[in-house]
């Protein structure tokens, strides 16, 4: 309640914080399919049609409500980036505080391959895994998980190392407390900060990432919709139905917004050092 | 060990963990080198003729003799031969990096033109109307995908100016360097765009620390003209991070174009990558992201050595 209390009482948290809800509200009702119109119904008369009381945001080449559309788009855009981030946070948590654990050789071996793994640009990397695998939804989220699950190792390694040096942790292990009491209890509560931080910042970037690999045709596949989907979707019609890019263009920029805006208040809030310059 | 001689000593040991990574993937792709080169035309072939090929192609061997000799070829500038243009695949990529190169550069130049002015002006009016216009803006920037700044760009032209970008054949910059400018300029733009929201953010944030520091406080105190205090005194120890963000982005920048060369159909990289993927052509696949993934990482360990060089208080091995 004190962390609600403290983000609607951060200017940037106010706004990222109500963006984010409102998505997550509108993401949750396009998953369930609780939408004005039935987004894969195709409406044949009513094609190219402009922005009118029944279809709100217009409909596309195949008469389908946009804005059906975009509610299920920005659902499955969400799914994708909140399934890839849990599970990056997962792996990198587990291998993070492992690592800073357990050091020596498990260490030297981790860290070496979150640098390979950190070698390819975010993209790059995405596009290969989907090379190999195939494009489609599922692929998107295990590319984008394991593209940024060496940044969560390493927000996860570095403070979790020096917290293993604290004198509480020695005395826990004095007390006899067991090592996974020790590592969930001790370590990762004295994380959630940098990670809660981490984590609304990769939201951004996976959606971000996730409209890139839709747009290029290699995330989700159609008839489903997602936001890069539509935006690929309008280039060829954006003269003559400008609110096929409009819209999404606009839904993708609000969305990334909105986590970027919480993510900086986080970390003002979480990091008070921060806080005198923050940009 | 000192930072520079440990970060010196794993870069070829990442690249080559890099090289595995890549080598390995593209052997998980089903099917082999025979049934990516013939399709369904591969069940066709008599047990000799398949034998044949598996020897032409090296994959008759322990997968381990086929990575070291892949190793080797790579060392003698051979990623292999692309099935679909039945060329090397290095002279491909060597055709199309310099225009990738071009747009990298041309892309940090518009983000650091705009980007730093910006980020001045904003920190020299802390917590202004002008300081919170220019932040509004920067956040935006930074939360805009380049595909979709591209889209609107070309979109805004058409619309107001019934113009397009041209999107035809593409001009070297040597061939016709005036050419050349006008179709690079819009995708430059493109890719730059969130890129100088960065600078702002990070120049604005890096001046605001080092106005509050004492030597610029005495500079003003002396009665140093405001104008040589930001730009003479101030600037050049707020540019350190300034350079780190280039340098990283650049390289990104050098990986990331695909979705601009793709918007503005340039005949870069980046679109190669996509082409090779979507051509299943795995051996330039596999060379183009080994590139790409040397240059990136060859960008970081310059930046991670103009870093420690910029500031001598940096010695980064010691406190880790």
């Amino acid at each position: 309640m004190s962390m609600l209390r403290a983000i609607f009482g951060h200017s940037s948290g106010r706004i990222g914080g109500t963006i984010v809800v409102i998505y997550v509200i509108v993401a949750l009702l396009g998953m369930f399919g609780i939408t004005p119109q039935n987004p894969l119904q195709q409406f044949r008369i009513d094609r190219l049609h402009a922005p009118n009381a029944v279809y709100w945001m217009g409909t596309d080449l195949f008469g389908r409500d946009v804005a059906s559309r975009l509610m299920n788009g920005i659902g499955q855009s969400f799914l994708v980036a909140f399934c890839s981030v849990a599970l990056a946070t997962f792996a990198g948590t587990v291998l993070g505080l492992t690592a800073a654990w357990f050091g020596k050789a498990w260490d030297g071996i981790v860290m070496r391959i979150m640098d390979v793994l950190l070698a390819f640009p975010a993209i790059l990397l995405a596009l290969l895994i989907i090379a190999v695998v195939g494009p489609g939804t599922w692929t998107s989220v295990a590319a984008i998980a394991i593209v940024y699950t060496p940044i969560f190792t390493r927000v996860v390694r570095g403070p979790a190392l020096s917290i293993k040096a604290r004198e509480f942790v020695d005395a826990a292990r004095t007390f006899g407390s067991s090592r996974r009491y020790i590592l969930t209890r001790h370590l990762l509560l004295n994380l959630v900060a940098p990670l809660t931080v981490q984590v609304t910042l990769a939201l951004a970037w996976s959606l971000l990432t996730e409209a890139g690999l839709s747009f290029l045709g290699l995330g989700t596949q159609p008839p489903a919709s997602s936001l890069g989907l539509m935006l690929a979707d309008s280039r060829n019609l954006m003269e003559n139905a400008p609110w096929l890019l409009i819209f999404p263009a606009v839904a993708i920029m609000i969305s990334i917004l909105g986590f970027n805006l919480l993510g900086d208040a986080l970390r003002d809030i979480l990091d008070p050092k921060t806080r005198r310059s923050a940009p | 060990m000192s930072y520079l001689a440990r970060r010196l000593l794993t870069f070829p040991l990442v690249m080559l963990g890099a090289s595995i990574l890549v080598f390995v993937a593209i052997r998980l792709v089903p099917g082999d080198a025979i049934t990516a080169m013939l399709g369904t035309e591969a069940g066709l072939l008599t047990p000799a003729q398949r034998a044949a090929l598996a020897a032409y192609f090296g994959i008759d061997k322990p997968i381990l003799v086929q990575y070291w000799s892949w190793l080797l070829g790579v060392f003698q500038g051979d990623l292999g031969i692309s099935v679909i243009h039945g060329k090397p695949a290095l002279t491909i990529i060597l055709e199309r990096f310099p225009l990738t190169l071009q747009l990298a550069l041309m892309s940090m130049c518009v983000a650091l033109l705009v980007g730093l002015p910006a980020g001045v002006f904003a920190a020299t009016r802390n917590e202004k109307m002008s300081d919170l216009a220019v932040r509004v803006f920067a956040m935006i920037g930074q939360s805009t995908p380049n595909f979709v700044v591209g889209l609107l760009i070309i979109y805004a032209l058409s619309a107001g100016f019934g113009i397009l970008p041209t999107m035809g054949e593409f001009t070297p910059l040597f061939t016709d360097p005036l050419r050349n400018l006008g179709q690079m300029i819009l995708p430059s733009i493109t890719l730059g765009f969130a890129f100088a929201a960065s600078v702002t953010r990070i120049s604005r944030s890096a001046m605001l620390d080092v106005l509050s520091d004492d030597y610029v406080r005495t500079a003003r105190s002396k009665g140093v003209p405001k104008r040589s205090v930001i730009w003479r005194h101030a600037l050049p120890n707020a540019l350190i991070p300034v350079v780190t963000l280039s340098g990283v982005e650049f390289g990104y920048l050098l990986g990331g174009a695909v979705l601009v060369e793709q918007i503005y159909a340039l005949p870069g990289l980046g679109r190669l990558v996509l082409e090779a993927i979507l051509q299943r052509d795995y051996a330039l696949v596999q060379g183009c992201v080994l590139f790409i993934a040397f240059n990136f990482m060859v960008v970081n360990l310059l930046v991670d050595l103009a870093y420690v060089t910029l500031d001598p208080r940096i010695r980064l091995g010691e406190s880790n």
